[in-house]
């Protein structure tokens, strides 16, 4: 370990909130909200890979590995909802797709 | 000396992404998440892990931030005027939510005694594919399962009518 593991995790946990922040202020803009999710996905990434190198243990990196795969997947999804919803109404503004509310 | 990298990339890291979520063009948003990814990727290099560091810019940087990219462009989504970023009534709520969260956080992590870390050995490639296939080899089978339905899904989603 060349730094502590908490100047790591904090260094995370302005990464997770920093994200979150960004999700919460752009609610309307679907690309934006799915770059935002992305900065908190990594931000866990960073926390596994500290753990793994604080401990010696491969399981860490190993996680980080399958929340890679599993981001991918979502992202995939994701894109191509977007790509759906803006063929729909021609734009990704989450406000315009209410027609469900009760 | 390893010290100061860190540090150094931390600072890029955070910057970076201060930017690229209080940027109003998507595109620019994109490139500078891009530059915060490949500091990381470095600082997964500095914690002994060189096999996440590569993914990280191959995977992360390389297809996910091009997808991103990709539609963006495809359905003409670089245009700020359009009014569609935060005002400072979205940014205000978000901004004490996070620096609370944030605050809270690093006074729960600064108030426990820290712990001399002992020296940890970095694990081989070897045996990260030893534990990965021999130990977490239903996951993996979980993953292949779940990168096809989201392939299946994409392709059923992006069909032409």
């Amino acid at each position: 370990m060349i730094v502590p593991l908490e100047h790591i995790l904090i260094l995370a946990g302005l990464l997770f909130f920093i994200g979150m922040g960004g999700l919460l202020a752009w609610r309307a803009n679907l690309i934006m909200m799915l770059v935002c999710i992305e900065v908190m996905l990594n931000a866990v990434m960073l926390v596994f890979v500290a753990g793994s190198a604080r401990w010696g243990n491969a399981d860490g990196q190993l996680f980080a590995v399958f929340i890679m795969a599993l981001t991918s997947a979502e992202v995939s999804l994701a894109l191509a909802m977007v790509v759906y919803l803006h063929r729909r109404r021609k734009t990704v503004d989450t406000d315009m797709f209410s027609e469900m509310k009760g | 000396m390893e010290q100061a990298i860190f540090y150094i990339l931390a600072a890029v890291t955070v910057i970076g992404t201060i930017l690229a979520i209080t940027e109003k063009h998507p595109v620019h948003a994109i490139l500078f998440l891009v530059t915060s990814l490949f500091s990381m990727a470095v600082i997964f290099y500095l914690l002994m892990a060189p096999l996440v560091a590569a993914f990280e810019v191959i995977l992360y940087a390389g297809a996910i931030m091009v997808l991103f990219l990709f539609v963006i462009m495809m359905l003409d989504l670089g245009h700020p005027e359009k009014g569609m970023s935060p005002g400072w009534k979205e940014w205000l709520p978000a901004v004490l939510l996070s620096g609370i969260s944030i605050g809270s956080l690093a006074l729960v992590i600064v108030s426990r005694h820290a712990v001399s870390s002992a020296p940890a050995v970095m694990p081989t490639i070897r045996e990260l594919a030893v534990s990965l296939f021999r130990e977490h080899g239903l996951a993996v089978e979980l993953i292949s399962l779940q990168l096809l339905f989201a392939l299946v899904g994409a392709l059923y989603l992006g069909r032409q009518k």
